[in-house]
């Protein structure tokens, strides 16, 4: 590591398995675009890498700044929480959209809008 | 009119300035400058006030979505990787208790960012969440997994 010089050996094999995990769950995320069919599935697939694959990354990065002594490790966890609380807002709007989409079109076998139901036949598995 | 009418927010927006800047007196005072100026804008919004409880709840429904999180990540990651034959994806219909918008809005964060399952959509009129699950097994199992995880916990916490 030629950005960090001063990283005691031991850290820097933990940073870089880390890292390497994280960027593995990440491109596991974005191969489930590929590979799955519809697009309610693929939806699924592409929140590994903000949740595991930045929560490891994140963990590389505060073992890393922590031994080096730099800076405090709280940015790690604002950004953590920040990509956690953003993320589901932008696959919530698209999923909105998809959904429209479809009970118009009626390509997908979607559910119809629950206000325009007649029969309430799921609605009383109340527990 | 109030000079801090979100005191809370205001706090959060100190803190954050200071974490990020570093501790000195001008850090301070610029930043509590910028928060006091800044929470304000949530005075146009006119947000409806919150009520939340802070205690072990919180804590607990942190635990938990932080376990179920990683769990789901490696389900969804082993159905991407190894495509199972018999996974079915589908929706399903969660009758909800919830009525504070600020509860309704955790629990969707917390739904969606768990790989494999999101918040579709939520009527308002008859409090029921659609909610779509990549590996849908069992619609009654969710939804009891659902209530009894998140929705009890998040009662406690806002309603």
């Amino acid at each position: 590591m030629i950005q960090a010089p001063d990283l005691p050996l031991w850290a820097t094999i933990l940073v870089s398995l880390l890292l390497v995990a994280g960027a593995l769950v990440t491109l596991v995320g974005t191969l489930g675009l590929l590979r799955l069919k519809n697009f309610y599935d693929r939806v699924h697939a592409p929140t590994l890498g903000p949740t595991l694959g930045a929560l490891l990354i994140l963990a590389g990065s505060t073992i890393c700044f922590s031994v080096l002594q730099s800076r405090p490790v709280v940015h790690e966890i604002l950004i953590g929480l920040f990509v956690t609380l953003t993320t589901p807002v932008t696959l919530i709007l698209l999923a909105r959209a998809a959904i429209y989409r479809d009970r118009s079109e009626g390509i997908l076998p979607v559910p119809p809008d629950v206000v325009s139901r007649t029969a309430e036949t799921r609605v009383d598995g109340d527990g | 009119m109030r000079l801090v009418p979100h005191p809370f927010l205001t706090l959060a927006l100190l803190l954050m300035w200071i974490l990020l800047t570093g501790f000195s007196p001008g850090h301070v005072l610029l930043g509590g400058l910028v928060a006091i100026l800044t929470s304000r804008a949530m005075l146009s919004l006119k947000p409806e006030p919150a009520r939340v409880r802070f205690g072990l709840p919180m804590l607990r429904l942190a635990v938990i979505v932080s376990a179920d999180i990683i769990r789901s990540n490696i389900a969804v990651a082993r159905i991407v990787l190894f495509r199972p034959r018999e996974r079915k994806s589908g929706f399903i219909h969660l009758p909800t208790e919830l009525r504070s918008p600020y509860a309704l809005a955790v629990l969707a964060i917390i739904v969606t960012a768990t790989p494999g399952s999101l918040w579709v959509q939520h009527d308002a009129r008859r409090h029921i969440i659609l909610i779509h699950v990549l590996d849908l097994i069992d619609e009654e199992e969710w939804v009891r997994q659902l209530k009894h995880r998140y929705e009890r916990l998040l009662m406690e916490i806002f309603e």
